[in-house]
């Protein structure tokens, strides 16, 4: 069995009769971190969504850490970001965290919920409700919200798109520190440059095929427009 | 006991969310409360009629009014995305289907609790005669509405139209549950007891839960994947 944190065999995954995904493959080592760049609508969101269990492939494998995505063990140690921050707006910050650190079954759901929201600067606004939030306060939870459970694989869909400078600097952080710890992270983004400082490796996705996967090069994060024009599409 | 935390986690989550937002719960008190005066104009509630109408009438009133709990069940999980963090949460696809079906029912239940005494003035019923069996039927029939209901509004919750498609799809599944539920109410509000072969009614009731609410357990997980 392969020893890689992620790993995508023959991924092929159809919308009806269109191939957004066609014969994806690749492995990321534990502790990596892959920066997914592509166009919109190259295939980065739905790809993501295979390895965090959301959508099954139409053909192919996606497994985290050897187990597929679904498995409870596997979920146990993903933590995802998407297009929405994901939290109840109905609930308080504090709420919302301790819901999902019960869910997450961790052992003491009170402590991780106030460290992480001391974490994202949170904790003076704990009680209030999210609907309350600034739209960069809204990100921050959605960044706790995350890493509460401490996942070993970090799946981050345009995480930095939209967000306000504190945010960038707290998402920033808390991906050095997930780094440091040994974690793995993948996140797809169009913010080449904040991205290429964290990565590792970059994959790039062209029309659902990867056209470029390998180490990030000190020639990347020089001109972080250069993997478009040496393997992007004309 | 770590699946039923886990549904109590949900259940909770559900209940104080709707308790801040009162969305679903004040829309459905409403309808059911106007449902009863239209028709307590439309019909004559003399004794014979009101005995005849008053199981067709309850249940259509809580069928209708708990349609609109079902309808926010997982709509209220669309805002921010956040049915994707809880099919990323390592909660099996039960204990999530059985914490969300378990709020829908405590909702229902209230509104139901608050029509029938409503139902008792507007049509001059002493429903209370044959009680606790009356509150059998509803237990029943309430949970056969919110184990059905809560799946498919699973199953609608991507559907531009789910506000509709739910109960196109719900209601003719009810229909046994309803003819039970609709039957055994009758006579109950009547004050008469349940005896011979009227009891199988009740027997019906608790099939259709048990079938339904296993069938339920079992699909969740495919019904949120496909």
């Amino acid at each position: 069995m392969s020893d890689a944190a992620v790993d995508c065999a023959g991924v092929w995954k159809f919308y009806g009769d269109y191939p957004a995904l066609r014969d994806i493959s690749f492995e990321v080592r534990p502790g990596a971190c892959l920066a997914l760049i592509g166009r919109n609508g190259a295939g980065k969101t739905t790809l993501l969504r295979i390895l965090a269990g959301f959508s099954k492939p139409g053909k192919g494998q996606a497994h985290i850490f050897g187990q597929e995505p679904r498995n409870a063990e596997a979920r146990r140690r993903i933590g995802f970001i998407g297009h929405g921050i994901a939290v109840y707006d109905e609930l308080s910050a504090i709420e919302n965290l301790r819901l999902f650190a019960k869910l997450y079954r961790l052992p003491n759901a009170e402590s991780a919920a106030r460290e992480w929201l001391e974490r994202t600067g949170l904790d003076r606004v704990r009680d209030g409700l999210v609907r309350e939030f600034s739209r960069g306060m809204r990100q921050r939870l959605a960044v706790a919200r995350a890493f509460l459970h401490g996942p070993s694989v970090l799946l981050l869909d345009e995480p930095f798109t939209a967000l306000d400078d504190r945010a960038v600097a707290v998402l920033q952080t808390v991906l050095r520190d997930a780094l440091a710890a040994g974690r793995t992270v993948i996140m797809s983004t169009h913010q080449l440059r904040e991205a290429l400082e964290l990565a590792t490796h970059v994959a790039l996705i062209n029309r659902g095929r990867i056209a470029f996967h390998g180490e990030r090069t000190d020639e990347m994060l020089s001109d972080p427009g250069w993997i478009y024009a040496r393997y992007g599409e004309s | 006991m770590r699946f039923l935390s886990q549904v109590m986690v949900i259940t909770a989550k559900d209940l104080r969310a709707e308790m801040r937002t009162k969305e679903a719960i004040n829309a459905s008190f409403a309808f059911a409360l106007v449902i009863l005066l239209i028709l307590s104009f439309a019909f004559d509630p003399t004794e014979e009629t009101t005995r005849e109408i008053s199981g067709g009438l309850l249940w259509i009133v809580f069928t209708f009014a708990g349609t609109l709990v079902l309808n926010r069940s997982f709509a209220r999980e669309l805002p921010n995305d956040c049915l994707d963090a809880l099919i990323a949460a390592p909660v099996p696809g039960a204990a999530l289907f059985l914490g969300k079906a378990l709020a829908n029912f405590v909702l229902i239940l209230a509104v139901e609790f608050v029509a029938l005494p409503v139902f008792g003035i507007f049509y001059n019923v002493r429903w209370t005669r044959q009680f606790w069996p009356l509150m059998l039927v509803l237990v029943l029939g309430t949970w056969g509405l919110t184990s059905i209901g809560t799946i498919f509004s699973a199953l609608t919750v991507n559907i531009r139209l789910r506000e509709v498609m739910l109960p196109l799809l719900v209601y003719p599944v009810m229909i046994p549950m309803l003819l039970g539920a609709m039957r055994l109410s009758a006579l109950l509000v009547a004050g008469q007891p349940v005896t011979g072969d009227d009891t199988v009614w009740f027997k019906l009731l608790f099939g259709f839960d048990i079938i339904y609410t296993a069938l339920s357990l079992v699909l969740m997980e495919t019904v949120l994947l496909g």
